[in-house]
């Protein structure tokens, strides 16, 4: 028994940053991936949070789930208020007021509140270079208010506010690729992470608190509820997404990529998108197209990663004239 | 919180309603909320762990034989941890009328 | 006390922030604030204040970030005008409804459409029920001297409550007036440290910003309420420990001259010290006039105004701002309200003037005292006087 490689017990912290008895749906991959992501950070940490899913149901006065400094706002302010707390806490500390050392700003939001209307704020703390991790968790829709498309819902999915209709089919774009615009501010870390793989999340989202300067990860995050299917293939989705190419998992560490894990092949997208009842009406052609689509992006990822490697083989050996390929 | 709702005055709540006990909604029992509830052949249990990795409410602990189990003050019966069971310990069933 | 110089009054309003010592200023720059935050910049950059200073990308972000810091236990402060004002707009609830002791300063400008960089108070008016403490200073000196009351005021652990000091677009920023400043070391003693009593800090986790169910929104807004209405004792007492070490005082209601007067002029920002010049004129020619000049808007002062207006027959109100569609300039209507229930009460006659930058001369003031006593008189079909429109 001892001897299994997967023993959570041992490999993950058992203090819950993140109360039990909050109010969630049932199932919800938001509250399983943020639990996760939390589990890796330590407890010198003041979270800003959007409003959305995640301050809904973690916030309903008198009570919090929340067993760190927390704050909420608004829905569109969250990298604003973090860079203000981060300011506080340079300025406090130089001057010598009580506050912790090495204190982090962790700032949550919904896709919502990262890729639509939050976006100039967080371009501008991105830009700014405030020492705070950005998490983007992601359950494609502005699901707090029921399931209206964002930027960040995948082309074809039915939402209330791009509903399959006579003269619709869903979505009419492509997702908004957000950790490409994070990377494109120059920052020292992104990455995307999904609950399927949890030890990775919280890799990723302990290098992101550890990265002096600002860091951002993209955190798949199902929604049963929105996404119409049963609550049970949560963790199953969020494989399936990765292994599908949908949502591949990467890392850009001061812009150089590299890919979390290898696919010899990529499963077809038919496998994640039947599994959904926002897709359930997709016909043959569109999936085709969308699988040709995913097919692509990940092909460009790949060659990003493979200079990526590239760069440091050239970094590590200077006097190599010839890189291989 | 001592009072209920109706008795909260306004001079009951914190400056800018500021909520002072952290964690203080493990007092909710959202285990209210399911209608199916894990069952368990705990003879088949491999005590990984994986099923409270895995649970949203983060409410799966190991229990006096280290076997992991739900609590079922919160548990919401989403099935997570019966489909990422891989010795398949876990089978849910219908929760009953009370 | 020091010496009194002719300083910018942009420059002196910064160079007051500076006395302050605070530890964040988040700011985005728009006409005519500029020079205020040009200069807090150039005070950081040389090592003269010590505070972060965040370039934040927008007006919303500035008070946003202020939020953030003001909650995490900083002293913090911000400024802004007009098309901001608006932008910032629903940050300023939320820094009234959570308790955050954020200072700003306001340099009143005309709202669009059309635009207009010119002063008047419709961006002042805009932010009447967001809950701050606001302060209309009429000078330059008195710019300074708020700015540095507010932050008292702010973090003073009675209000704990976000203050806004208005003055005058380019009628005040970017004039080059005589200033008295107060000496650092009084200051030091004037501001206590900052402290927040429930800081985000992870040695004692809150949980700041929830929801609130219909079950205790109510209550939660009340008790917003009675402290915004509370911080009036505040207000004054720092006034009067403020009086202590300038020799300057403030009071809720200003009076110039209007002690026993029939007729009452009032308003609100540096018009009216031009309008004290014409009171004096108006006087020497006889006419029983005076004048009342508006120092506290928020909370509203009730009991002072009413004492100051009792010997009066005509309460003359000018509105640099124009409610559409409504009763004319929100001051008068203010002031209306305030006097409603009196038994004995003077005749209120509003007028709109001063709109986008224009001005209004002496003449301009003898002539709107004139045309309210008539209309006091001889009553009038409309709900204001619109002053000085070409038609």
């Amino acid at each position: 028994m001892e001897n299994y490689a997967v023993y959570v017990p041992r490999l993950v912290k058992k203090k819950e940053k993140f109360a039990p008895g909050h109010r969630a749906c049932i199932g919800c991959g938001e509250a399983l991936a943020i639990r996760l992501a939390f589990k890796a950070l330590g407890n010198n940490v003041i979270v800003a949070n959007a409003t959305g899913c995640a301050e809904i149901f973690t916030s309903q006065l008198p009570y919090t789930s929340w067993q760190l400094p927390w704050i909420h706002t608004l829905f569109e302010n969250t990298a604003a208020v973090a860079s203000g707390i981060e300011a506080a806490y340079k300025a406090m500390g130089r001057k010598g007021k009580a506050v912790p050392p090495d204190t982090k700003v962790v700032a949550i939001a919904g896709d919502g509140g990262t890729s639509d209307i939050g976006l100039q704020a967080l371009s501008g703390a991105l830009e700014r270079g405030h020492n705070f991790l950005y998490i983007c968790f992601d359950n494609e829709a502005y699901q707090n208010t029921g399931n209206q498309r964002s930027s960040a819902t995948p082309f074809g999915a039915a939402t209330t506010t791009s509903p399959l209709g006579k003269k619709s089919i869903g979505q009419f774009s492509w997702k908004k690729n957000m950790p490409e615009i994070a990377a494109a501010h120059n920052i020292p870390y992104v990455a995307t992470a999904s609950p399927g793989y949890p030890f990775d999340l919280m890799d990723k989202v302990a290098k992101g608190v550890a990265t002096p300067g600002p860091a951002y990860i993209h955190v798949y995050s199902p929604c049963p509820t929105g996404w119409r299917c049963p609550t049970d293939i949560v963790v199953k989705l969020s494989r399936l997404v990765v292994e599908t190419g949908v949502f591949p998992l990467y890392e850009v560490e001061n812009g150089r990529y590299k890919m979390s894990m290898e696919l010899p092949q990529l499963r077809p997208v038919k496998d994640y998108l039947k599994l959904q009842g926002r897709f359930r009406h997709l016909s043959d052609d569109t999936i085709k197209m969308i699988q040709e689509r995913v097919e692509l992006d990940y092909r460009k990822l790949l060659e990003k990663a493979k200079d990526g490697s590239k760069r440091s083989k050239r970094k590590s050996s200077p006097g190599t004239a010839k890189v291989s390929a | 919180m001592a009072k209920s709702e109706s008795e909260m005055t306004w001079r009951d709540l914190n400056i800018g309603c500021i909520v002072t006990e952290p964690g203080s909604a493990r007092q909710y029992q959202s285990g209210t909320w399911r209608s199916q509830r894990p069952t368990y052949e705990f003879k088949k249990c491999i005590r990984c762990g994986l099923c409270s990795l895995f649970c949203p409410e983060g409410c799966i602990e190991q229990n006096k034989d280290g076997y992991f189990e739900a609590n079922m003050y919160y548990c919401k019966g989403c099935g997570i941890c019966a489909r990422e069971c891989w010795p398949r310990v876990i089978k849910m069933v219908e929760e009953e009328e009370k | 006390m020091t010496q009194r110089v002719g300083v910018e009054v942009s420059i002196a309003v910064a160079d007051a922030v500076r006395m302050a010592n605070p530890d964040v200023v988040a700011a985005y720059p728009i006409t005519p604030q500029t020079h205020i935050v040009e200069h807090l910049a150039e005070l950081v950059a040389n090592g003269e204040m010590d505070a972060e200073y965040i370039p934040v990308e927008s007006e919303h972000s500035a008070m946003s970030a202020c939020l953030g810091a003001a909650a995490a236990g900083a002293r913090t402060f911000t400024a802004t005008a007009s098309q901001g004002l608006a932008l910032m707009n629903e940050v300023l609830y939320v820094a009234s409804g959570m308790r955050l002791p954020i200072v700003m300063v306001v340099a009143n400008r005309a709202l669009s459409a059309p635009l207009s960089i010119w002063c008047d108070h419709s961006d002042l008016m805009s932010v009447r029920d967001t809950g701050w403490v606001q302060i209309i200073v009429e000078n330059g000196q008195q710019a300074v001297d708020n700015t540095l009351c507010a932050f008292r005021i702010a973090e003073d652990r009675r209000v704990l409550l976000p203050v806004i000091v208005h003055l005058d677009g380019f009628n005040l920023t970017h004039v080059i007036e005589p200033i008295v400043f107060p000496e650092q070391a009084d200051i030091d003693k004037f501001l206590p440290v900052s402290s927040y009593p429930l800081p985000l800090n992870p040695d004692k986790p809150v949980a700041m910003g929830s929801f609130a169910p219909p079950f205790i929104f109510t209550e939660a807004k009340w008790a917003q309420e009675v402290a915004l209405k509370n911080s009036k004792g505040v207000v004054l007492e720092c006034w009067s420990d403020f009086s202590k070490i300038s020799g300057r005082g403030y009071s809720p209601v200003e009076k110039y001259k209007s002690d026993g007067a029939k007729v009452l002029l009032t308003t609100m920002g540096s018009i009216g010290e031009t309008a004290s010049v014409a009171i004096d004129r108006m006087r020497a020619a006889g006419k029983d006039v005076g004048l009342l000049k508006l120092r506290l808007w928020r909370p509203f002062p009730f009991d002072e105004l009413r004492v100051a207006v009792k010997d009066a027959d005509v309460l003359i109100v000018l509105d640099r701002d124009l409610s559409f569609g409504g009763p004319g300039g929100v001051l008068a209507s203010e002031v209306k309200a305030a006097l409603y229930s009196l038994e004995r009460k003077p005749k209120v006659v509003g007028f709109v003037g001063g709109l986008g930058g224009r001005d209004i001369t002496m003449d301009g003031f003898e002539d709107i005292v004139n045309k309210g006593m008539e209309i006091a008189r001889k009553g009038s079909q409309h709900e204001y006087e619109i002053y000085g429109v070409r038609e």
